[in-house]
């Protein structure tokens, strides 16, 4: 069974190596958006040494490190689910032998794992030469960050999951598709700390599953969080990829029965 | 003015065909009322922070982002020249506009324009209006005439250079990802130019000149003189990226070969 999950990673994996020229562009573009942040937010430090508990160098790496975990945890699983309902193709996945859900979280995953080393990673090291940033060199802050990253990329996925399985309800969920991702960037924190928000919204957002998204990992690594702040943080991410996951089975074994493949 | 007749049927095509899917429609501008008011909360979130950024306040700085949004809607309405590779290149729809007697970048704008684009221009005039409510302005009855003027060269800057860099395609058939890095950098334009570096400030006033769309005339608005004579030269600097565009891209066509044989 994990043989074959693993598989799926792979040929994911080399399916985006395939394409690996198209990152080159992404990586410039994903630049010239932490710059277009970088600048903001170093005029609104001004000379203040400090808002909200971000310095102005923990701000600008925290812009730097948001946008780079989002080029690992971001994909288009939403679109693909959507599409392959709505052109009917959703019908022969269902029938073989595996589970068609966690096929996508693992394509996901291999696309993942493909952008953390041909994006990420290049971008991280590009943009600490561009802009004024500083990383920790605390490998257990690293390890924290990376079990959090990843944990990141599973609330993401599931989010995913949920609004792409809208198609089976709501035959065309173009429009759920596209306010889902201005509403994942604005509340997951990564342009604006979820921490700089009014006190009333950031209790609302404390109910919200996006956060985990990008806030609670890149929050780690910039602020070298210890063991006793950090452990709190990585429970509501557990506690969220639990939730989430229930929610995705619950539409899934509902969906399944509404199915309409249309034109079929 | 048979050019405009022609536009004319275009437009009521293009209506027949949207309203055929009314959900479509209603879903697009909200889409793109979410996108805009993203923006704005930024805006509002920093400044919850902040008297000033870079010696601009809230009601200013909400009132550039809402003066770039009427050339941006302008543009997005009719130079969707996203996918002009894919589908006039590779697919050779360029050889079907070029067998036909009106010019074909006109042609190529007709059929790709989005008319229902245009609500962002209300949207942008109802965010400068509620940053001028807080705001004690000396509105002066040849301002409003500027602000179109402006506007318009604004939406040439803006057209000109996607024009420019989608006339690379008639060159050469390989794609390039230039046009959504210069899209990214576009957003620059948004924000008082001044709270950039020097190189960048260089960069989007004669290299990329994103500031034209929208804060050099946005501050002119806002009786701040300092940059004046940039917002008065906002439509000539449009006329001139327009122009050269306009001579790329018929050099292209006369060089363009087709993608197959």
């Amino acid at each position: 069974m994990l043989a074959m999950y693993k598989e799926v990673i792979r040929i994911r994996f080399l399916m985006m190596l395939a394409y690996r020229v198209n990152y080159y562009s992404g990586i410039i573009i994903y630049s010239i958006n932490i710059g277009a942040y970088v600048f903001l937010w170093h005029a609104v430090y001004g000379g203040k040494p400090s808002i909200q508990g971000f310095t102005a160098i923990q701000m600008a790496t925290y812009i730097a490190i948001s946008w780079m975990a989002r080029a690992f945890y971001y994909n288009n699983l939403d679109r693909e689910i959507a599409e392959e309902i709505r052109d009917g193709s959703v019908a022969i996945q269902i029938i073989r032998p595996y589970s068609y859900l966690m096929v996508k979280v693992f394509q996901g995953f291999g696309e993942g794992l493909f952008r953390l080393f041909l994006f990420s990673i290049p971008g991280m090291i590009i943009v600490s030469f561009i802009y004024p940033i500083q990383l920790t060199t605390n490998p257990l802050v690293w390890t924290q960050f990376l079990i959090s990253l990843l944990f990141g990329f599973i609330v993401n996925v599931e989010v995913n999951l949920i609004v792409g399985l809208f198609a089976f309800f709501i035959l065309n969920n173009q429009g759920i598709l596209w306010a889902k991702r201005f509403l994942v960037d604005l509340l997951s924190g990564l342009i604006i700390p979820i921490s700089f928000f009014p006190a009333v919204l950031q209790k609302i957002f404390a109910f919200l599953p996006f956060q985990a998204i990008s806030y609670i990992p890149s929050n780690t690594l910039v602020k070298g969080l210890s063991i006793h702040q950090w452990l709190p943080a990585i429970g509501v991410q557990f506690v969220w990829t639990i939730i989430l996951a229930l929610i995705c089975w619950g539409f899934w074994s509902k969906a399944r029965k509404t199915l309409i493949v249309q034109g079929g | 003015m048979v050019q405009f007749q022609i536009f004319w049927e275009y437009v009521k095509q293009y209506m027949k065909a949207r309203l055929a899917y009314r959900l479509d429609l209603v879903v697009k501008f909200l889409t793109d009322l979410i996108s805009q008011s993203f923006n704005l909360i930024f805006i509002i979130v920093v400044f919850g922070h902040t008297k000033q950024l870079g010696g601009w306040n809230q009601a200013e700085v909400v009132f550039i982002y809402g003066y770039f949004l009427l050339p941006w809607a302008i543009f997005g309405t009719f130079f969707n020249l996203w996918s002009f590779n894919d589908r006039y290149i590779i697919k050779g729809e360029l050889d079907r506009v070029l067998t036909r007697p009106v010019h074909s970048l006109l042609q190529i704008i007709m059929e790709s324009m989005t008319p229902e684009s245009l609500i962002g221009v209300v949207t942008g005039l109802a965010v400068m209006g509620y940053g001028a409510s807080q705001l004690n302005l000396d509105w002066a009855w040849y301002d409003s005439i500027l602000m179109i003027l402006f506007t318009l060269g604004g939406v040439l800057v803006y057209g000109g250079i996607f024009i420019a860099l989608t006339s690379i395609s008639l060159y050469t058939d390989s794609k390039t990802d230039i046009q959504p890095i210069v899209f990214n950098v576009s957003n620059y334009g948004r924000y008082p130019v001044n709270i950039y570096s020097r190189f960048v400030q260089f960069v989007l006033t004669w290299i990329l000149p994103f500031a034209f769309v929208g804060f050099y005339p946005a501050s002119f608005l806002l009786d701040r003189g300092d940059w004046r004579f940039y917002a008065y030269i906002t439509p000539v600097v449009g006329l001139v990226y327009f122009s050269i565009a306009v001579l790329l891209w018929n050099r292209g066509i006369r060089h363009y070969r087709g993608a197959g044989n």
